[in-house]
Formats: structure tokens, C-alpha cells, sequence
């Protein structure tokens, strides 16, 4: 197997704070590989090592087969880039931001242009095109920045949190683009506090903490792999969910995930005899369940046994991690 | 999967010239989109023109008259030297925006952004001078040459324009807040333009600051400045001025590149 992305015993130091503890990652080439951690885990300075903006004080990494370090140019010439906070000139318009990127690459000014037409038009950015982009709205940033690195038609593609913040409309976009790109061999490395999102996209999910890699594998593995099983629980009472958790988090130590809307309760488990104990506490507690059962994890358990913290259920908690 | 490029592993000269032109493109833009930017070289010019003809020339030179005349090729080149500052902060801004991330992971030459940026300060040279030269013109000031000359001069004050960009790119690159390049930049700019010959004849200052006005480049590039506008000798001070601006440049140029790498990593 050929990997368009290699990244062995990556550190990265920022004074006393360690950014990257020795991060290892593997990406083959034309498959999305989604780096799942909360809030300063670390994922945006290893995306930033990996696209050369950030130098690595340990380690070697390697994209499409050129070091980073020592190839940076060769590495810039098949990647393309959306950072966390948008990349693309606010002063400018969607089509000036695009051609200058086009020209920058070698484009002519008539090729430039013809390929930031294609571009917004393929996210429906048309209309806008001649406004400044500080018009925009927070998803057309978005989507202007994800065109701005496709000009060059990368064969890399690093996207860092490209769905933060956005309505679910443009986040299916997004997601409808990222698979698009993923049928044309591109490689994808995104960045993700979004369970769901990792779930959706991603061919492997590599989870990181403090800057260490704590988990790696495809979703089901990592589903597998972490706390056996989920159990879930709905009661009756939905005035009941305080008592419940108070339950579980006696009985597991660890924070059960309560889903408002639904009224679910749900909390990995490694022994399924815990089943029988939970039934009797709830019957002592005088407590009704209309459901009640265990489960392959979802990966928000498979967050919370690794990390002992939840993780983002939704795209639509956004800032539920801060 | 179709590249544009095969992956590039050298930048030549010429690419990176594209990548500065590119660049300095962008700037432009934003300066026609922000009209407001070019406050600093609008008022300044006028304010020094009509401070020194009307508050000091009557005692400097005799007469407002006369003293326009010697005064404006001088202002031309103070009114360079603090366009220049421009650069340093307008870069300092620019390189904590987002957008230089975006530069940064595309194959274009690492001098791209420095070389855009003052390649696209000619536009504010071009309006310090336009502005300068139009109100002093209102004012009663005549060229006293050829348009030829005045071309000359024009190119002149640009080539030192551009050159001495690169003290403020450099200090632009280390400083933390784009209001802290003029800050520093005074203790170098002021002796440079006031300690000159543009206000007032060296003849009448201390014997250690003429030594040092006769030397300033400033003066230079003012004596040549008025040869070319008002008649008389200028090939002998241009050639002064233009080695001046080639050794700022060669030291500063570099010294600004390596504070931009070490700046943005
Ligand atoms: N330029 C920097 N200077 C100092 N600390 C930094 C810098 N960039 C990141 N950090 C720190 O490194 C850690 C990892 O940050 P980051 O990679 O941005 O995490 P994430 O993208 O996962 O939220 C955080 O503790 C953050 O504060
Ligand atoms: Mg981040």
C-alpha cells in the first residue's frame, strides 16, 4: 500500500507547551483520514507541519513521498490547504481571491479565470463572486476558502475543521465536496471535533489528546476496540435523567452522554453484567425505562472511554467542548 | 488526477519575479478598494508643503516664492522616505491574516510576499508625488527643465523609494504591532530627512552635522532632485544616491528575508 501521507514520532514544542508528543500517522493514498480531538488536542499544528507552515522539532513526516522539511517546495506543489480560520483576502472578491491564486500557481490571467468561475460555481458562489469576501457569510467564507485550495487541483488535501460553524446545509456542502474529491483519488486529512463527521467521511479516524495519538483504526474498529459495549437508556419520566446519570456515574465513573432531545442516556460499558445491576438500582430508585438494552459504542463512547471527556455529539453543539 | 504543474522543487528568478508582480497585483487591488490607506501620503505631503513655504519661508529663504521652489524637490524626497514606513506596517498586518497561511503552503517563491508588497508601494509613491507636485504646482511652483528630466526624477525617487522599503519590511518583521515600525523607524528617518539639505542649506549648520548632511543620501537624491527640476549639475549626486540605495538595499533586503522566515516559520 502506497501512503500519500507519513508522519512518524511528530513533536512540536510552543515554550512549556507540548503541541505534539509524538504523533504518528498514516494516510493511504486516495482515502480520508479524519484526526478526531477536542478543543487544543494538537490537530491544527500537526495539519500545519504537515503542509510546511510549521516546522517539527522531533520526527519526520512525509506527503506524496516528499519530506516536509527538506521538500517543502515539491510538498507545496501537490497540496492544497483550508485552515482553521479562513485563508482567503477578506479585501478582496471571491474571483480576485481564486485568479490571483491561479496566477500564483502559473495559471495565465484567461486560464486563472476560467478556473475560479468552475470553482464558484461548483459551490454556488456565482452570485457573490464580485463582492468582497467580507460581505460573505460564514459558510460562503468557508466554502471560498475549500475553492481557494482546490484551484490548484492538489492531490493532497488537508482541510482543518472545515464544517465549524457552518449551517447543516453547507456542511452536507462541504461533505458532498469531500467526497467528490475522494472519487477523484484525492487524498484527504480532515480535522474534526465531530463524531459524526469523522463517522461520515473518514476511511481511518485518528484520535489525539494532549498531543499523543490515543486511538487509530477504521471507524468500526475503534468502535469495536474501545468499551465493548454501549448500554443506552430511555426513562419513562424524563424528569428521571438526573437520578439515572447519578446511577451510572456511580456505577461506570464516568460521565454518562444525555441526549436532551431524545431523552437517552447512554455510557460504555466493558462488563455486560453491569445490564442486570443497572436494572435493580433503577427498580430500588423506583425508576420506569421504556428502553434499555446495549449496543456496539457510537464513537461519542468511544471518546469519552478514551479521553474520559465527551466529545461533540453534533455539528449543531458547536463550542460544546470549550 | 491532472496537476497544473509537474511538482516543482526550484524556484527560479523569473518565477519568483511572476510570484512578486502576482502579489504586488493584490496590493494594488486593495488599494484601490481602500482608498482610505492612502491618507498617510496624501496629507502629509500637503501639510509639510504649506507648514514650510508659509510658516518658514518668509525667514529661511527670503521669500515663499523662491523657497517653494528649492523646497519641493527636497519634500519629494522626505515625502519617499516616510512613504516607505508604509510598507513595514501594511506587511506586519498582513502576515498575521490568514491568507499568508494560504501563501505559505503554495509552491511561490518565499521573497513573494516581501517583493509584492513593495513592488505595490510604487502606487504610493506615484500619489505622494502626484499630490506633492499638484498642490506646490497650485502653489506657484514651476519645472524648470524638460519633461524628460522631470521623468528622470520621477524614476529616480521611486528607485530610492523602493529600496529603502526594505529597512521597514525589516523592521515590519520584527516588531509585534504594525504602530511600532514608525515608533522605531523615527530615530533612523528623522536624521535621514531632516538632518539633510532639504530644508535648509548646510552652510548654516555645525560643522559635525554637515559633515553629515554632505554625506546623508537624502541630500543626494535632493541636489540631484533639484538639478533635474530646476537646471543645473545632477549626474554626479543621482550616481551618489543610487549606490547609496543599492547598499541599502543589498543590507536590508537580505536582513528583512531572514526576519520574515524566522517571523512565519
Ligand atoms: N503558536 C502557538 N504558540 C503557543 N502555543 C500554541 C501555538 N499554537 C498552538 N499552541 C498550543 O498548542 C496546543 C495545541 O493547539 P492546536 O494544535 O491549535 O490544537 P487544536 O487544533 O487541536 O485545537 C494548545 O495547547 C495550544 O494552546
Ligand atoms: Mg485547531
Amino acid at each position: 500500500m502506497s501512503y500519500a501521507i507519513e508522519a512518524e514520532g511528530l513533536v512540536k514544542r510552543f515554550g512549556s507547551t507540548v503541541a505534539l508528543d509524538g504523533v504518528n500517522l498514516a494516510v493511504p493514498t486516495g482515502k480520508v483520514l479524519g484526526v478526531l480531538g477536542p478543543n487544543g488536542a494538537g490537530k491544527t499544528t500537526a495539519v500545519r507541519v504537515l503542509a510546511t507552515l510549521l516546522r517539527a522539532d522531533e520526527g519526520w513526516a512525509r506527503v506524496g513521498g516528499y519530506d516536509v522539511a527538506k521538500q517543502s517546495t515539491a510538498v507545496r506543489g501537490i497540496i492544497g490547504l483550508t485552515g482553521q480560520y479562513a485563508s482567503v483576502d477578506e479585501d478582496l472578491s471571491g474571483t480576485e481571491n481564486l485568479v490571483l491564486i491561479g496566477k500564483l500557481l502559473g495559471l495565465s490571467k484567461a486560464a486563472a479565470k476560467v478556473r475560479a468561475a468552475e470553482l464558484l460555481a461548483k459551490f454556488e458562489l456565482t452570485d457573490a463572486a464580485s463582492r468582497s469576501v467580507k460581505t460573505y457569510s460564514g459558510g460562503m467564507r468557508r466554502r471560498t476558502d475549500l475553492a481557494a485550495s482546490l484551484v490548484g487541483r492538489p492531490q493532497v488535501l488537508f482541510l482543518d475543521e472545515p464544517t465549524t460553524g457552518l449551517d447543516p446545509h453547507s456542511r452536507n456542502e462541504v461533505w458532498a465536496t469531500v467526497r467528490g474529491l475522494v472519487d477523484d483519488g484525492v487524498t484527504v486529512l480532515l480535522t474534526t471535533q465531530y463524531l459524526e463527521e469523522a463517522d461520515q467521511l473518514a476511511d481511518l479516524i485518528t484520535v489525539i489528546d494532549h498531543g499523543k495519538v490515543i486511538a487509530a483504526g477504521t471507524p468500526h474498529e475503534l468502535k469495536r476496540r474501545t468499551g465493548g459495549q454501549s448500554m443506552q437508556i430511555r426513562p419513562t419520566v424524563v424528569a428521571d435523567i438526573p437520578a439515572v446519570a447519578a446511577i451510572l456515574r456511580e456505577l461506570t465513573g464516568l460521565d454518562p452522554i444525555i441526549d436532551t432531545d431524545n431523552g437517552v442516556l447512554s455510557t460504555p460499558v466493558d462488563n455486560p453484567l453491569l445490564l442486570s445491576t443497572v436494572v435493580r438500582r433503577l427498580d430500588d430508585a423506583g425508576i420506569t425505562a421504556d428502553e434499555l438494552g446495549l449496543r456496539l459504542p457510537s464513537l461519542d463512547d468511544v471518546f469519552l472511554t478514551l479521553t474520559g471527556r465527551t466529545g461533540s455529539t453534533t455539528p449543531a453543539t458547536e463550542g460544546s467542548l470549550a | 488526477m491532472t496537476t497544473i504543474t509537474a511538482p516543482t522543487t526550484h524556484i527560479g528568478p523569473g518565477a519568483a519575479l511572476r510570484h512578486g508582480l502576482a502579489l504586488a497585483g493584490r496590493a494594488v487591488t486593495k488599494v484601490r478598494k481602500n482608498p482610505e490607506s492612502l491618507l498617510d501620503v496624501t496629507l502629509q505631503p500637503i501639510i509639510f508643503l504649506l507648514l514650510f513655504v508659509y510658516l518658514f519661508g518668509g525667514a529661511i529663504q527670503g521669500s515663499t516664492d523662491a523657497y517653494l521652489q528649492v523646497l519641493l524637490p527636497g519634500l519629494m524626497v522626505q515625502n519617499i522616505a516616510f512613504a516607505s514606513l508604509g510598507t513595514g506596517m501594511a506587511l506586519n498586518t498582513d502576515i498575521s491574516k490568514g491568507v499568508f497561511d494560504r501563501f505559505r503552503s503554495m509552491p511561490i517563491a518565499r521573497s513573494a510576499p516581501l517583493v509584492g508588497a513593495v513592488l505595490g508601494d510604487i502606487v504610493r509613491f506615484v500619489v505622494t508625488l502626484t499630490v506633492l507636485f499638484t498642490v506646490a504646482t497650485i502653489m506657484g511652483f514651476r519645472v524648470q527643465t524638460d519633461p524628460g528630466r522631470f521623468l528622470i526624477a520621477v524614476l529616480l525617487l521611486i528607485a530610492f523609494g523602493l529600496c529603502l522599503c526594505w529597512v521597514s519590511v525589516w523592521v515590519g518583521m520584527l516588531v509585534k504591532s504594525p504602530q511600532a515600525v514608525p515608533g522605531t523607524l523615527v530615530a533612523f528617518i528623522f536624521p535621514l530627512t531632516f538632518g539633510s539639505n532639504v530644508f535648509v542649506p548646510s552652510q548654516s549648520m555645525p560643522g559635525w552635522l554637515q559633515a553629515w548632511v554632505d554625506i546623508n543620501p537624502v541630500t543626494h537624491l535632493t541636489n540631484a532632485a533639484r538639478g533635474l527640476l530646476l537646471g543645473g549639475d545632477w549626474v554626479g549626486d543621482a550616481a551618489w544616491a543610487f549606490l547609496w540605495a543599492v547598499v541599502i538595499a543589498g543590507i536590508f533586503f537580505p536582513l528583512a528575508l531572514r526576519a520574515y522566515r524566522k517571523r512565519v516559520g
